[in-house]
């Protein structure tokens, strides 16, 4: 459904529904995720991918054109790149464990010591959040950060600009080094 | 969307649902999947739909923009000063149990709950920054364009 999904986003014209069908296909890795036991990550999926994300784009829709431009030659190199990718990604996974398999590396690494500490040192039923936020205290904090430098870019982008250049014009001294 | 009825009815009663259940993920996310990212996602779209079906002013003038922009950079400070606070405790960085010397497992507990907290802020003041940022560019189509 996911391939069936995205080959429909490659053949459509209409943006608007390309915008839909990638909501959709976000809704699908949702549920695959939900599959593999990763609930957390679902649920990330679902609310931005799926929410966030599809609204954004349509937004952007409605600053540009509704549909895509017809491209008449075949590109014959993109299509030798994608299909080279893919067989390394598709090769690539013949060396990954079985589905739900005892001996995968997520199963012997440090897995099952997290899972002992744990409830000892934490005592947080849910072992993603323990982790996230107290061993990996310091990932999620630059997480947060990288979210935040996001969010001021793209304010800086989107409506500072133009407003600053034509200060910078009044007076090009004022620019300083405070942004 | 002024004609829009039943939309307008429905996202009345659905922003305080999203809010609630913003909140539940948001707090809840000791115990069951969830946490700060994914409430300030949703916490977020409690606002966006708002802003969608009901007009961007509207939406600014509950949660207005030199607001959204402090938000965003008091998520990090909660949580950088979190980790400021263990230090001045004579632990390491981000030590939660500098917040209940007696009890570092329930220091755990309430540093994940702030650290959390400040998460969740952030994310919600960057997608409603975002949002707004795209928004208000927008030209404002009628209902038939789509």
């Amino acid at each position: 459904m996911l391939v069936i999904t995205a080959l429909a986003v490659v053949r459509t014209r209409s943006l608007f529904a390309v915008v839909t069908l990638s909501g959709v296909f976000s809704l699908l890795s949702a549920l695959l995720f939900v599959t593999l036991d990763a609930v957390d990550v679902a649920f990330t999926e679902a609310a931005v991918g799926a929410g966030i994300s599809t609204v954004l784009m349509l937004g952007t829709l409605a600053l540009t054109s509704r549909s895509e431009r017809s491209e008449k030659k075949t590109q014959i190199v993109p299509l030798l790149t994608v299909v080279v990718a893919g067989a390394a990604m598709v090769y690539g996974t013949l060396d990954m464990p079985n589905f739900g398999s005892p001996d995968a590396p997520a199963q012997t690494h440090v897995g099952p010591e997290y899972f002992e500490r744990i409830p000892k040192e934490i005592d947080v039923p849910n072992a993603v959040t323990a982790i996230l936020a107290s061993y990996r205290g310091f990932d999620t904090l630059g997480e947060t950060a990288v979210v935040f430098t996001a969010g001021i870019g793209v304010l800086m982008l989107m409506s500072g600009l133009g407003r600053r250049r034509k200060e910078d014009e009044d007076d090009p001294d004022q620019e300083g080094g405070s942004t | 969307m002024r004609h829009h009825l039943i939309l307008r009815v429905i996202t009345k009663l659905l922003v305080g649902t999203i809010f609630l259940f913003a909140l539940y993920v948001q707090f809840h996310g000791d115990y069951s999947p969830g946490g700060g990212f994914q409430a300030g996602v949703i916490m977020a779209v409690g606002f966006i739909i708002y802003g969608i079906v009901f007009t961007l002013e509207k939406v600014k003038a509950v949660f207005p923009p030199w607001l959204v922009h402090k938000v965003v950079a008091l998520g990090v400070l909660i949580y950088a000063g979190t980790g400021i606070y263990s230090l001045f405790y004579g632990y390491g960085y981000l030590d939660y149990a500098a917040i209940d010397p007696h009890h570092p497992v329930h220091g755990q507990h309430l540093g994940i709950l702030i650290v959390e907290l400040g998460v969740g802020v952030t994310v919600t003041g960057v997608m409603v920054a975002v949002y707004y940022a795209f928004a208000a560019r927008a030209p404002s189509l009628s209902d038939e364009d789509w």
